[in-house]
């Protein structure tokens, strides 16, 4: 590694032209430097980004490195501890209270059991899709409903009820960046969540947040737990499958190739989620000096962890800017590492490893009804990163 | 000859479920509280590799295996 340290200030706001998959040309360019760079944050107060897969994992598997919200130094004012409950900012031992109680809900098997439901609800949608018959916009008939309908049955969230948290969820991670908007938006959903919860604890029904209220949470946590997963159910599945098809249709070779031949749909997911990352980038602050990567991170300082980037480094994955869905992807970092790994995770494997098979399946004509460069994509300040819409078309059998 | 043998950490884990993913023939989930159970500390020459994979990928460190110190398995 050189004597000078590669300097990034502030997050890129745009995607390589022509290229909305791929990382901001700015992170590919800092990772060519070195795994990790010197960075301004937002606030402009000085950090580190990280963009190496090993020295991600690293961070990621590393108690003196805090999830909490109010050690995050990347503005010039202190941020609030995260509300209770939302454990995606909390640290040990407070973490574990509430991730604990959900653990043996999101187990490989019990999402497994889901298969057949998410099978119904998938050819659900796509009946529909073929009924109306093309153009269709794939994320309002494809995308958003089917992990919303699965979150919504597993939470115990009447379907009906959607309409009170889906457009605000989008706006919080969606990259709103009115701030009225996105506290009102913030202030509704919990509201209908707290009247959920009342509801649960009254009249407990066969569904997670039933179960949830047996525990020792409080009400308070409950709303915040539910949240969580409400939010990370809806958003990140729908733009997985959003995002995951446009990139197929984009790569026809692969395209054609799983539609060939079903079997290799687990490894076309894992490939999927190692290419998009539709969860870019997460921070952490360090609690103590750690020396990483030839540089100490001083106690106080925040990192950014360019999980995008990590899941392109061409020291861990081959030729890793081509999507191969028969290459050998276990150990991408999309879901993240170390003790906050996404709980959701198995829930999404079932989800994807049974929608874009049977869309694919159903549509062998399936393709972008737009130019690829017209599709609206969602702004790179977005937390989770995808398609607003995607339009899409096929051939109609002949009547 | 001895053979390579896993150990888990159940206080460790995390119940992301990554090892019963890899290598379900030798990890499972407690049904009850995610965690992990092993169901063979010292698998078949041919279960291996998904075995060395699933300690890979751990998230929390909770799966360990010990390598005979002759190697060439």
């Amino acid at each position: 590694m050189g004597e000078s340290v590669h300097a990034v200030t502030t997050l890129p706001t745009a995607r390589p032209p022509g290229c909305p998959f791929d990382p901001p040309a700015e992170l590919t360019e800092a990772q060519r430097h070195g795994p990790i760079s010197r960075f301004t944050h937002f606030g402009g107060n000085p950090g580190w980004l990280i963009t190496g897969y090993d020295l991600v994992r690293a961070v990621l598997a590393d108690p003196r490195f805090s999830s909490r919200r109010e050690l995050m130094n990347v503005v010039d004012y202190p941020l609030p501890p995260a509300p209770p409950g939302e454990f995606l900012l909390t640290d040990e031992p407070q973490h574990g209270r509430y991730r604990k109680p959900l653990v043996g809900r999101f187990t490989v098997r019990r999402m497994r059991l889901l298969t057949e439901r998410v099978e119904q609800i998938t050819t659900a949608c796509l009946d529909a899709m073929e009924e109306a018959g093309p153009p269709a916009d794939l994320v309002t008939s494809f995308a958003k409903p089917i992990p919303a309908i699965v979150i919504c049955e597993l939470l115990g969230v009447p379907y009906e009820d959607r309409g009170a948290f889906q457009e605000q969820i989008d706006a919080f991670v969606g990259g709103e960046t009115d701030e009225n908007k996105l506290l009102a938006a913030y202030t509704a959903t919990q509201d209908y969540l707290a009247e959920l919860v009342a509801a649960k604890r009254a009249d407990p029904t066969d569904d997670v947040l039933s179960e949830l209220t047996g525990s020792d949470l409080t009400d308070e946590e409950l709303r915040g737990v539910a949240l969580v997963l409400l939010a990370a159910g809806l958003d990140t599945t729908a733009n997985m499958l959003s995002l995951g098809t446009f990139a197929l249709l984009e790569n026809p070779a692969q395209l054609a190739a799983l539609r060939a031949d079903p079997a290799l749909a687990d490894r076309a997911v894992e490939e999927l989620l190692r290419y998009l990352s539709v969860a870019k980038s997460f921070m952490r602050t360090a609690l103590e000096d750690v020396e990483l990567g030839g540089r100490t991170i001083e106690a106080g300082t925040t990192v950014v962890l360019s999980y995008h980037t990590a899941n392109r480094d061409p020291g861990r994955f081959a030729d890793p800017h081509t999507l191969d869905i028969r290459r050998q992807s276990t150990g991408h970092l999309a879901f993240g590492h170390g003790i906050h790994q996404c709980l959701g995770q198995q829930l999404a494997r079932v989800e994807l490893r049974v929608a874009l098979p049977a869309l694919i399946g159903r549509f062998p004509t399936l393709r972008l009804a737009v130019p690829a460069g017209e599709v609206d994509l969602r702004p790179e300040t977005a937390d989770v990163y995808g398609v607003r819409s995607l339009p899409v078309a096929w051939d109609t059998e002949p009547s | 000859m001895s053979r390579p043998r896993l150990r888990v950490d159940r206080e460790r884990c995390i119940g992301a479920g990554m090892c019963a993913l890899t290598a379900p023939e030798v990890f499972d989930q407690d049904p009850d509280d995610g965690r992990v159970l092993l169901l063979r500390a010292e698998p078949p020459t041919a279960l291996h590799a998904a075995a060395r994979l699933a300690a890979g990928v751990c998230p929390s460190g909770a799966v360990t295996l010990d390598e005979p110190e002759s190697g060439g398995v």
